[in-house]
């Protein structure tokens, strides 16, 4: 691959730094809705630095898978950052198949803290820990369907040629496909982040919780740990349903990445907006919102594998692989300059 | 003149829903039914132009099964004279439970009977293939209150999955038009046309996958309403749920129109090149009906679900003609011919036992040739035309298609056959024989008298029957050469 | 493009009756496929101005957008029973039974080739589909409010294909489909207005005393 250049080290110092301001966006939107002022957005970053000069208190009954856990889910939120394009900006360590690999960081993060929640024997935890389990196996299904129609329309299987190819054009002609991807990734994105309507980040009735009673016996640097991978892994969902959203390829670095940067602040206060009006589901319908998520997803994949030829001889996606996409102002599509073709 | 066939009917299905006395309309029904015999019986002397641009035309075969309806309507005419006065208005007990029940109102009654009739006739004249299936549809409907004329719950359970089932299947038999449609188009994208005879033109041009898929949908949706089996589980409820007229109208002439929709198909695909893999898919139907209804007619206890049995037995016989071929299509549509009119006489038997002994079991009727003699001889008639003992029609019909396929080197198939109509043949025996014979026991019939009118029409189709089978009338063998011709080759 | 955009929406409220646990909103979703496909063969044909054909495409959009659902709802009134699906397979079994029939429909369709005649790619596959989707829900629901509802779809299914493919021209076709499918609705809803005077429910599993 090319050499790492600039922006793809920004786009990594942006996500560390700036990943906290995620869930400060997202109270915001809620307290706005609710009539309040709300805290401060960066009050996350109050909070870890809190939480990072305290002492941690363990159990004598765990042993030190306890003390790994958030360590190892951090480090893995960091690896998935790596191969995480910012946009149409690649990332620092792209190569065929790193879908696979951020999903499998993803699932490494969240089994360890899992197995961390397990190691403590207290059954409020394994109880968060089977719900967890469960709906995080629904919802994988869905992820990697939604990245694997991507693959197809885009015919790489790298993220960063992935999204580094994909623009408006593929927005008018596959518009459907990608239509139900968005909505697939939507779906996936509130399931993993413990967000209503799966689950209430802010309950505090331990019988309700998913994700946060997993992490109730953690203290100090380690819940910060948690708290920062917690928002990393909002960052990474976010990026990615951001870029496929606003697909900008202007040619200029820069300008592309503020685009991305907005988008990926305005879904995080898509979500909050999607919390203030939403309850929770009840926990016997969540699994039916996973499965109709990767319904959603497999059926994006399906219309991809679409081979059907049409009046116009070769079908939609084809023609987008081929680089010959109808523009909306109906002129033929030109190579965008600056930015790297897909490489068969 | 068929303008007038198709439009008679139904305007007189509107009039018969005006209140007035029911003499009146008992009269109209009459009435009605006679002036559609002699229509057609023009048709038979010559026969008519076609009208809107060939959509509506008699061929061959559509004369041969109009002929059927309109002579079984006549007889169900007469017939429900007789029937409606002793059944009509009044509720009565029903026999297997003891509730009472009340019937439709005869309004409802003759003018569903109306639009049935007009429905019918629009299947036998329509050349093209989506006025076909707009009338088939048309009938499913017109006959789904006719089947609940008896309103308790037991009819309403028939009423239902005979309309679910029928409708299913018309719908797949949409989607097969559309598919031949489809085969149809033109190299210059023309739009498929759906006429027969354009379609028979442009029959080596079809695109054959389509074609394929077209004919399957095609036979399995009419193959619903023909009542092949695996798709004949409404017949024996429809049948034995509703009035002896409709059920005797439902197998002698519903079922006919139904095997014509799937001649239609099976004449675009032998004008295809496709006349093997159509007759193929047809016997197949044919064996796997026959074997039905040989299992199910061994050990029935009700007579009438044991005629509807028989119903399957015998469109199977014709589906099993139609794809033999040759001789075996002439055979086949004498077939239809002989069984539509013995089976709507023993229908119109059964409905004396009803009367009679006020129960559709056979264990309970004995002794029917002592206690009601013209009733007794009618039904050992029937039970012979039925199961193909000479000199009835059936028995030289059914010998034609078995010939044929001796002829043909098709031992399997004639070996099943034989087998089938044995145990079929043995099943029927223990029921007829034992309903007929011997003294009338502990069910001995109300003595009431059977109205000549409810005698008068299946004598009448019974005679004819045998008539046939001795002798067959020349323009009669002619229209049934043109016929088979049409859709077999001879 | 934008017949791709309404088949898929079609396909969406084909999956989304196949999940659907409320019968209101199975019967709301069904009005709105038969809007959907109401403006389809338009559509398709380069949206021709003629009187006919706009009167078609009116009354069947009035028809399967207002009437049908007007209907059965009535049926349900009338019925007064609880408005929860039944099934016999379960939401998600039978979403997935869905995904299987919607991968069989794109595979069928490449094997029944539709070169020079459909204007997108996705109506047969959208089109077996529906009927597939109709079938299923006959077979695996318990009411016959339900079952009327898969014969709807089936019948919508079928017409999804005919509207890509029949032309202008056999205008008297569709009226006629259209009549019949209109009158086979109104017989089953009386039909099931006498099924819960008879019986004190509409559970068609239940009708099972006539039998060999």
């Amino acid at each position: 691959m090319a050499g790492i250049n600039w922006t793809s080290l920004l786009s990594v110092i942006a996500g560390i730094a700036l990943a906290p301001l995620l869930p400060g966006i997202i109270s915001r939107v809620k307290a706005r809705f609710a009539g309040r002022r709300g805290a401060p957005v960066f009050q996350l970053y109050f909070d870890l630095w809190k939480l990072w000069r305290k002492g941690a208190v363990y159990s004598r009954t765990t042993s030190w898978l306890f003390r790994a856990g958030p360590v190892a889910g951090l480090a893995a939120a960091a690896v998935a950052l790596l191969v995480l394009p910012f946009g149409s900006v690649p990332a620092p360590l792209a190569f065929a198949g790193d879908l696979i690999l951020l999903a499998g960081m993803l699932g490494l993060m969240r089994f360890m803290t899992i197995v961390a929640a397990l190691d403590t024997g207290s059954s409020f935890e394994g109880m968060g820990a089977s719900r967890e389990a469960f709906f995080s196996a629904l919802a994988e299904p869905a992820l990697l369907l939604a990245l694997g129609a991507l693959a197809r329309v885009t015919d790489a299987y790298s993220l960063s040629t992935m999204y580094g190819a994909l623009s408006f054009g593929h927005w008018w002609s596959l518009g459907p496909v990608l239509a139900l991807t968005a909505a697939a990734l939507v779906i996936v994105l509130l399931a993993e982040n413990a967000r209503i309507p799966v689950d209430d980040p802010n309950t505090h009735l331990e019988l309700t919780m998913i994700h946060e009673v997993m992490v109730l016996d953690h203290g100090g640097p380690d819940f910060a740990a948690i708290q920062y991978g917690a928002a990393l892994k909002l960052w990474i969902f976010s990026t990615l349903l951001a870029s496929l959203l606003l697909p900008v390829e202007t040619g200029m670095p820069a300008l592309d990445f503020a685009c991305t940067l907005a988008g990926v602040f305005g879904v995080a206060a898509l979500v909050g907006i999607v919390e203030s009006v939403m309850a929770r589901l009840r926990m016997v319908l969540i699994p039916q919102l996973l499965v109709s998520a990767s319904v959603l997803a497999a059926v994006a994949l399906l219309l991809t594998l679409n081979p059907v030829e049409t009046k116009a001889g070769r079908p939609a996606f084809k023609a987008a692989q081929a680089g010959e996409l109808q523009r909306p102002d109906s002129a033929p599509a030109q190579k965008a300059d600056g930015i790297d073709k897909p490489t068969r | 003149m068929i303008s007038a066939l198709i439009l008679i009917p139904f305007v007189a299905g509107l009039v018969a829903f005006i209140p007035q006395p029911a003499g009146r309309r008992r009269l109209l029904l009459f009435g009605v039914g006679a002036v559609h015999a002699v229509l057609t019986a023009c048709c038979w002397v010559q026969m008519p132009d076609a009208i809107l641009g060939g959509w509506l035309a008699l061929d061959a075969l559509g004369l041969l099964f109009l002929s059927l309806t309109s002579a079984l309507f006549l007889a169900a005419a007469i017939y429900s004279q007789g029937y409606l006065a002793e059944a009509g208005g009044q509720s009565y007990e029903d026999a297997e439970e003891g509730f009472l029940v009340d019937n439709a109102p005869e309004a409802v009654f003759i003018g569903c009977l109306f639009f049935f009739l007009g429905a019918m006739t629009l299947v036998t004249v329509s050349q093209h293939f989506g006025v076909l299936w707009v009338a088939i549809e048309a009938t499913t409907l017109a006959s789904a209150p006719l089947i609940y004329f008896h309103r308790h719950h037991r009819s309403l359970e028939a009423t239902w999955k005979y309309l679910l089932i029928c409708s299913v299947g018309i719908a797949l038999a949409l989607l097969g038009n559309f598919f031949i449609s489809v085969a149809a188009i033109g190299p210059g994208q023309e739009q498929g046309r759906l006429t027969l005879t354009e379609l028979v033109a442009r029959g080596s041009r079809l695109q054959t996958p389509w074609l394929k898929a077209g004919f399957l949908l095609l036979l399995v949706g009419y193959g619903t309403k023909m009542g092949l089996a695996p798709m004949h589980t409404w017949l024996p409820d429809a049948h034995s749920e509703s009035p002896s007229v409709i059920s005797a109208l439902l197998s002698g002439a519903l079922l006919n129109c139904a095997f014509l929709g799937i001649l239609r198909a099976t004449q675009i695909c032998q004008a295809a090149g496709l006349g093997t893999f159509s007759q193929d898919l047809l016997i197949v139907l044919g064996m796997v009906s026959l074997g039905v209804a040989a299992v199910f007619i061994l050990g029935q206890t009700d007579f009438k679900r044991l005629l509807a049995y028989s119903s399957v037995e015998h469109m199977g016989l014709l589906a099993i003609g139609a794809g033999l071929g040759g001789a075996a299509s002439f055979g086949a549509m004498f077939h239809a011919v002989n069984h539509s009119l013995a089976k709507a006489a023993l229908f119109f038997v059964a409905g004396h036992l009803l009367l009679l002994y006020r129960t559709k079991s056979i264990a309970d009727v004995k002794g029917v040739l002592r206690a009601a003699p013209v009733s007794g001889v009618l039904w050992l008639a029937g039970f012979f035309a039925i199961t193909g003992m000479p000199p009835f029609g059936t028995f030289l019909s059914e010998f034609t298609i078995l010939k044929a396929a001796f002829e043909q080197g098709r031992y399997a198939i004639a070996a099943a056959c034989l087998l089938f109509l044995a145990l079929i043949f043995i099943g029927m025996a223990t029921a007829f024989l034992g309903m007929t014979q011997g003294p009338p026991g502990a069910g001995a019939p109300t003595p009431r008298r059977v109205a000549w009118t409810m005698l008068l029409p299946p004598a009448a189709l019974a005679a004819f029957v045998l008539l046939l089978g001795l002798f067959v009338p020349g323009s009669l063998s002619q229209l049934l050469h043109d016929a088979a011709q049409a859709v077999g080759g001879l | 493009m934008f017949i791709d955009f309404i088949l898929v929406l079609v396909l969406l409220t084909n999956l989304k009756l196949l999940g659907s646990s409320r019968l209101g909103a199975c019967i709301r979703v069904a009005a709105i496929q038969g809007v959907l496909l109401g403006i389809l063969p338009w559509w398709a044909h380069g949206h021709p101005a003629a009187f006919r054909v706009l009167g078609v495409t009116v009354g069947t959009v009035i028809l399967k957008g207002v009437v049908f659902p007007w209907l059965l709802f009535r049926a349900l009134r009338e019925a007064e029973v609880s408005r929860e699906v039944e099934p016999f397979v379960g939401y998600v079994p039978s979403l997935l039974f869905g995904l299987g029939g919607l991968a069989t429909a794109f595979w069928l369709s490449t094997r029944l080739p539709l070169t020079s005649v459909v204007h997108s790619s996705l109506l047969v596959p959208a089109a077996l589909f529906g009927i597939f989707a109709g079938l299923f829900l006959i077979i695996s629901r318990k009411r016959a409010v339900n079952q009327v509802l898969g014969f709807l779809v089936l019948e919508n299914g079928v017409f999804t294909f005919g509207a890509g493919v029949i032309g202008e021209t056999s205008l008297l076709v569709e009226v006629g489909v259209l009549l019949d499918v209109f009158v086979a609705v109104f017989v089953m809803g009386i039909m099931i207005f006498h099924i819960n005077r008879e019986f004190d429910h509409i559970d068609t599993d239940r009708l099972s005393s006539l039998k060999d």
